[in-house]
């Protein structure tokens, strides 16, 4: 089964029709942006797959510019009068006077493919799917007989775009997605533990040709265990050591956000104003990269048309760039990155990250933990948030264990950590030679949730603040 | 949704997809059609203004024991036929479950309340504009080391219908608004950001004084903030991250996720799981509530649930489903997603007390007041208990609110915290929230910094 491009189903007359609509008030520029997803979800509980879930979703947004003023109305009508009418109802709410004559002429298409689908999900029979969650039901409780709940869920969606504005871009993509979650619940006479572990990558069901669910299941189930024992956390500030791979979302919070334009253009980060200046330890090399194939994050095209891209944000400490959209480098008369994106056909785009990582070290990841007289090890983290006018972030540790002497010891209760973006960028001392990328991420911002994946190796930050509760 | 069942369009539509049910089959459709409206203003701008519309259906099969479920988000005459075909197809591939069923009619009556704001639904969008505008121009005015990061307003209409082949049937139609300013302010190359909000049936009720002022103060009180040092301390919750703490306790009583052995309060029913001072109450019905309603997500009534009284835990909630399951009756609080409905609190609020939270302050000799927190997301285990988030608030020295402070964490336990409550104020705040909002004092947290 191949998938057909949006292009063969939209009349191109028809998206010129509208878009000349969008400017019919005297506004600067218009844009159409057509989404057709489909997506299958399955999930089991308590030992039941208790749901089947199939989902369409099918419209356009229509958004116009005029002066500093956006104006933004979205259809699930995809017919000729359903566009226009979005595009006249977009014009409207961009100005209230104005008009014009106005034309688009559109390049040819643009493609760039990232998505290197084998198997599209829909041409696998839904009870292979289900199948899955039966076998990681049945591994994660075959560990250990502590484990006393297990939930599994499968997901896969289908999402195929089309964008064309009046510059004359005219773009499409599919991009498809495949997840898979397992949770466990241990109990024991200190109550209950949690383990968690997701699997997920922008390509089709071959994904798990490669990766076996039984094995996501017993770690996370492991995971549960393990934490049966562990102590309260400590209080206070203390060395960190975050093992490869379950990290990236410290570099997310600390300064992913903070390097959007947008939060940089309102003055609302701590980095704003800094390129050009060392704003981490020149161990640390930023790189956001959209293009990087199967990753969680990765896109052909961003959601306004423009190929995506590898975008160096800090390099050897130095702020080297920010991230763009459409808006924001109209502003200040520059190229965008490759990092407008939208949630769905219903949301504005804004300034988004897609798959952030800090590059390899040099050190053996062992070393760090032995050259770590007393600290904590952070082997798995949860997820983060961060305010990015003052800097401060946080982010969640779900399974972590002391450093006593050099060695990993005791595992401890989950919490959080804290600390100031620049401070903790500074304070990373060690960095290992050992990276790879984490789990699939939800990246929240302004009521919008995008897929964004992370990464980094080992490393040790020299001081953040644990939130336990032992002294 | 308000309780009538006129005869509309989309009662049509779901009556239509109910119909088609085969011997044996159970079928509920869900249909709804919305629009919102949002306004975001920068510097005396308008910075975007969305005019949205959208529509849906939900359809849930169960057949033999099996559930299966499907939506799309249209209402053409090709989707609806494909919605229910998948959702037939899903419903093959579950596990045969004893207790799947849809809810049966339980006699319970619908209290009825003023759901729709006519006065909203006609209110001229120019004037929307200009009180957007006009919050940004009243927050600047107060002091100037603040400014604006957007002002905005927002507001929606749902209009749904509901069927089943259980007989019920039900359909109405919701709105809402609310306003909002999120702030910044500058002191020597520091930033702190702050917030405040109005809400109301239509925008001539929204205080935009007060959301201007809370906006104000909560920015430029943490100015000059530093990291405290570690240690044991007693907070006070301002009412917005009460209203958060509140939402995570309500999911601890969730009656499925009691029978499935994820509570910490399973097997506790009857006895004193928090502080006597405590009273927790889901009451939809009570129509100051932002998330007021009059039915749950499985077309039965919303109703008023007593969940802890002076600290004793009374019940769980439940939906058909995890009654079924635990052999009582449904609570009236299904909650709808894109499946098969959960278990949810619809509206939470507190028994109050008698002080203010200034009184409050002034009992206490050292503790901290928490502004916000961060990271509840990642820092709280409703399963394990474990409490731990990111904070930042004002030291309590002798009675009385001292010197800022930012970058630590508060943490504890649930189980610990809802046993270490010392009092509940009488300061409630109806947040755009299914929480509300009241300061809690809390002792026995311990507070990370230095």
């Amino acid at each position: 089964m191949t998938i057909t491009d949006l292009s063969h189903e939209i009349d191109a007359s028809i998206l010129a029709k509208a878009l000349i609509a969008g400017r019919a008030t005297g506004a600067d520029f218009a844009e159409i942006y057509i989404e057709d997803k489909r997506s299958t979800s399955a999930g089991l509980d308590d030992g039941k797959v208790e749901q089947v879930t199939s989902g369409r979703d099918r419209g356009a947004g229509i958004r116009v510019i005029a002066g500093d003023t956006t104006g933004f109305a979205h259809t699930a009508d995809l017919s000729e009068s359903g566009l226009l009418a979005a595009a006249t109802a977009a014009a409207a709410a961009a100005s209230q006077g104005g008009g014009g004559v106005n034309t688009v002429a559109f390049a040819p298409m643009t493609r760039q493919s990232v998505n290197s689908v084998r198997i599209v999900p829909s041409s696998v029979a839904k009870s292979r799917k289900v199948e899955l969650l039966m076998q990681a039901n049945d591994a994660a409780r075959s560990i250990d007989g502590a484990i006393v709940q297990v939930s599994a869920g499968y997901a896969d969606s289908m999402k195929r775009i089309l964008v064309a504005n009046s510059d004359g871009v005219f773009a499409t993509d599919e991009q498809v997605r495949t997840i898979f979650r397992i949770s466990a619940v241990a109990n024991g006479d200190s109550g209950m533990q949690t383990g968690y572990e997701s699997l997920g990558h922008t390509m089709g069901f071959e994904m798990f040709d490669d990766n076996d669910v039984a094995e996501l299941a017993i770690r996370a189930a492991r995971q549960a265990i393990v934490k049966l024992r562990a102590r309260p956390a400590p209080s206070g500030a203390v060395p960190v050591v975050i093992k490869c791979g379950s990290g990236g979302v410290l570099f997310h919070e600390a300064c992913g956000h903070g390097l959007e334009a947008d939060l940089v253009a309102k003055g609302a980060s701590v980095y704003k104003d800094r390129r050009g200046e060392l704003v981490a330890s020149p161990l640390v090399t930023l790189v956001d990269d959209g293009t990087m194939t199967a990753e969680w994050g990765a896109i052909g095209i961003d959601d306004e048309g423009h190929v995506s891209k590898r975008n160096v944000l800090i390099e050897n400490g130095v702020l080297t760039e920010y991230m763009w959209d459409y808006i924001r480098a109209r502003n200040e008369n520059r190229p965008q990155t490759g990092n407008g994106r939208r949630q769905s056909y219903s949301h504005l785009p804004m300034v988004r990250m897609t798959n952030t990582f800090v590059l390899n070290g040099t050190q053996d990841p062992e070393d760090i933990i032995k050259n770590t007289p007393s600290g904590v090890y952070v082997a798995k983290l949860g997820g983060g948030s961060v305010d990015t006018a003052s800097g401060d972030f946080v982010f969640g540790m779900t399974e972590a264990y002391l450093i006593e002497n050099g060695e990993i010891t005791e595992p401890l209760r989950e919490g959080n950590l804290i600390g100031n973006g620049p401070q903790v960028l500074q304070d990373i001392d060690l960095l290992g030679n050992d990276f790879a990328m984490g789990g699939p991420g939800t990246c929240g911002k302004d009521g919008q949730g995008v897929p964004v994946g992370d990464g980094q190796p080992t490393l040790r930050v020299k001081s953040l603040t644990i939130g336990g509760t032992a002294a | 949704m308000s309780g009538s069942s006129l005869d509309s369009e989309l009662q049509l539509v779901a009556d239509r997809i109910v119909a088609q049910a085969k011997k044996g089959e159970q079928i509920e459709a869900y249909v709804s059609r919305g629009q919102e409206t949002e306004v975001r203003v920068y510097e005396g701008n308008v910075e975007h203004f969305v005019s949205a519309q959208s529509q849906g259906i939900n359809v849930r099969v169960i057949s033999n024991g099996r559930t299966g479920t499907s939506y799309a988000g249209t209402l053409d005459e090709s989707a609806l036929a494909e919605v229910l075909a998948e959702a037939r197809e899903n419903a093959e591939l579950g596990s045969v479950d004893e207790w799947a069923g849809l809810a049966e009619p339980d006699g319970v009556a619908v209290v009825e309340q003023e759901l729709w704001n006519e006065k909203l639904e006609s209110y001229p969008t120019a004037r929307k504009i200009e009180l957007t505008k006009e919050l940004e121009r009243l927050t600047l005015g107060i002091d100037p080391r603040v400014r604006i990061d957007s002002a905005d307003y927002s507001d929606a209409s749902i209009e749904s219908a509901f069927a089943t082949t259980k007989g019920i049937r039900v359909s109405g139609r919701e709105n809402g608004c609310y306003t909002s300013v999120s702030t910044l302010a500058d002191d020597n190359g520091e930033t702190q950001t702050g917030w405040g909000f109005a809400v109301g049936k239509y925008p001539d009720e929204f205080d935009l004084s007060k959301a201007a002022r809370d906006g104000v103060e909560r920015a430029t009180r943490l100015l000059g903030a530093v990291k405290p040092a570690t240690k044991r301390t007693t907070v006070v919750l301002d009412p917005f991250v009460t209203a958060s703490f509140l939402s995570i306790i309500g999911s601890t009583l969730n009656g499925e996720a009691v029978s499935k052995g994820r509570s910490i309060f399973a097997n506790r029913l009857g006895e004193a799981v928090a502080s006597p001072v405590f009273t927790l109450i889901d009451d939809p019905t009570d129509s100051r509530a932002y998330s007021a309603t009059d039915i749950d997500g499985e077309g039965l009534a919303a109703r008023r649930n007593v969940l802890m009284q002076d600290g004793v835990l009374q019940m769980f909630i439940h939906s058909s489903y995890s009654a079924r399951r635990a052999q009582t009756v449904s609570t009236g609080n299904a909650i709808r997603g894109s499946g098969t409905p959960g278990v949810g609190c619809l509206a939470l609020q507190v028994g109050l007390g008698t002080k203010s939270q200034q009184e409050l302050i002034a009992d206490i000799d050292d503790g901290v007041l928490i502004q916000s927190v961060q990271g509840i997301h990642s820092g709280v285990n409703a399963i394990s208990g474990d409490f731990s988030t990111g904070a930042s608030g004002l030291m309590i020295r002798n009675g009385a609110t001292a010197e800022p402070v930012r970058e630590f964490t508060i943490a504890s336990t649930l189980q610990r915290m809802l046993l270490d409550i010392v009092a509940v104020g009488a300061d409630i705040d109806w947040l755009p929230m299914s929480s509300v909002g009241v300061s809690l004092v809390i002792n026995d947290i311990t507070m990370s910094g230095v």
